[in-house]
């Protein structure tokens, strides 16, 4: 395992389209629920320990062998919010993209073959974390931190708030960070029916709301 | 099956490269950046009426936080609606275009194969800043647009937009009078930055409007026809 190419695949400069989503950060703002540093801490918690989790589970499974498909159907189920589906499904694609060019891998092209318009991307990170030569341990770390990782930066554009600050709240929340890809590397090796299943109603339903706004900074 | 399956087939390409995955040549790809107000989104739609007679065209937008700009190209029906595609951005126009291309590399090529073969598909920035260009990856060639009333120093300060884009346009040269810009200044100073690259002054309000600068566009087609290369 290359612990570089760990930290590529899971900088958040790596180019597959994150930028442009604030994982449901931009809808809380909207509503007041996250407003400083002490309240996106919060979200982000509850973001790393529900979306996180249930994300970090499929893309070690990926990245341990599961059938990709299997689990791109697992992840759909798994996501009741079309609007998080259709999102899912394009950052999915444009991750595939990036990781043909950089890890090219017959894998990657059955699975870009087979879902055209894109897979979800917590199965793609993972399968591309396998073409990476990453194990199922390194997918769940690289899936749980980015579920944290983008509603932080977005927070910095939406509020103002200090990046400092913000990327306080991630150093703070390290521990748990690896503590979820950690349950989430021990659940991998299930059946896909009994991969982690959390949620959070509220990003399903924000999403939906966010989806329609006529103004707004993020995609999703 | 999942959820939300469709059946077009969208075949996945990584590069920029010339060829379609059917083998024929995909459209040129012309990037128009430049700052906010100066007349990006006005150019796009007299080029629209300029070539879409003659030229099979589409545009993608990118807009900082609103649809505006496609909102506008589908309000003036400068093109059929299926043919303009607006991509977000995040808060970061010159992200979309330069660093992360993959949402409008998504979008340029969606329009190609729902649309059929394309001459030229135009991808227009958000305004940005001086700083602001396109990747290579993303545009074969791209415009810069600045205008006279956004200061006639715009050309001496340089940047890589004005000192690197394959064609500077100076839009708006008719309100030049009213805020005391010096056009031959303007003219003189771009050249400097700029060498043998052209520079274009434009006003859409009277002669010679957007005629110039799709000549240029014209060319640019000509010399991509003529030189893209397919694989064997």
């Amino acid at each position: 395992m290359s612990v570089a190419t760990l930290l590529l695949l899971a900088d958040g400069r790596f180019p597959a389209g994150g930028h442009a989503h604030s994982g449901g950060v931009e809808a809380a703002v909207r509503a007041g629920r996250v407003q400083d540093a002490a309240s996106l801490e919060e979200f982000c918690r509850s973001r790393l320990h529900t979306a996180g989790l249930t994300s970090a589970a499929l893309a070690s499974a990926a990245a341990a062998g599961h059938d990709p498909l299997a689990l791109d159907e697992a992840a759909d189920a798994r996501t009741p919010s079309p609007a998080l589906r259709r999102t899912a499904r394009r950052l999915g694609r444009q991750l595939m993209r990036a990781a043909r060019a950089t890890w090219p891998d017959p894998e990657l092209d059955a699975l870009a073959a087979a879902r055209p318009k894109g897979a979800h991307q917590p199965v793609v990170l993972g399968l591309v974390a396998r073409s990476a030569g990453l194990g199922p341990l390194e997918a769940a770390h690289a899936a749980a931190y980015e579920s944290v990782g983008g509603a932080a930066t977005a927070a910095v554009r939406l509020l103002g708030l200090d990046p400092l600050d913000a990327t306080a709240v991630l150093a703070r929340l390290a521990a748990e960070t690896d503590e979820v890809a950690r349950q989430a590397e021990a659940a991998s090796s299930k059946a896909v029916e009994d991969l982690p299943a959390a949620s959070a109603p509220l990003l399903e339903i924000t999403a939906e709301q966010h989806a329609t706004w006529s103004v707004r900074l993020f995609a999703s | 099956m999942h959820l939300d399956h469709t059946d077009t087939i969208h075949p996945e390409r990584h590069s920029a490269s010339a060829a379609r995955p059917d083998g024929s040549r995909r459209a040129l790809r012309v990037g128009l950046g430049g700052p906010v107000g100066s007349g990006k989104t006005a150019t796009v739609a007299a080029l629209c009426r300029t070539l879409r007679d003659r030229l099979s065209l589409a545009v993608v937008t990118n807009d900082i936080y609103t649809r505006e700009d496609a909102a506008f190209l589908l309000r003036e029906a400068v093109l059929p609606p299926e043919r303009i595609t607006a991509v977000e951005t995040g808060a970061c126009p010159h992200t979309a275009i330069r660093d992360d291309i993959s949402a409008n590399l998504e979008a340029v090529e969606d329009l190609e194969e729902d649309i059929g073969p394309l001459d030229v598909v135009l991808v227009e920035s958000g305004g940005d800043n001086l700083t602001a260009t396109f990747s290579k990856g993303l545009v074969d060639v791209q415009i810069f647009v600045i205008d006279v009333a956004g200061g006639d120093d715009i050309p001496r300060k340089g940047g890589p937009g004005v000192t690197t884009a394959d064609l500077l346009v100076v839009n708006k040269t008719d309100l030049a009078p009213y805020v005391g810009s010096d056009l031959a200044g303007m003219a003189r100073d771009a050249q400097e930055q700029r060498g043998e690259l052209p520079v274009l002054f434009q006003s859409l309000r009277g002669e010679p409007g957007v005629g110039p600068v799709a000549d240029w566009v014209r060319e640019q087609l000509s010399a991509w026809t003529a030189t893209a290369v397919l694989p064997a």
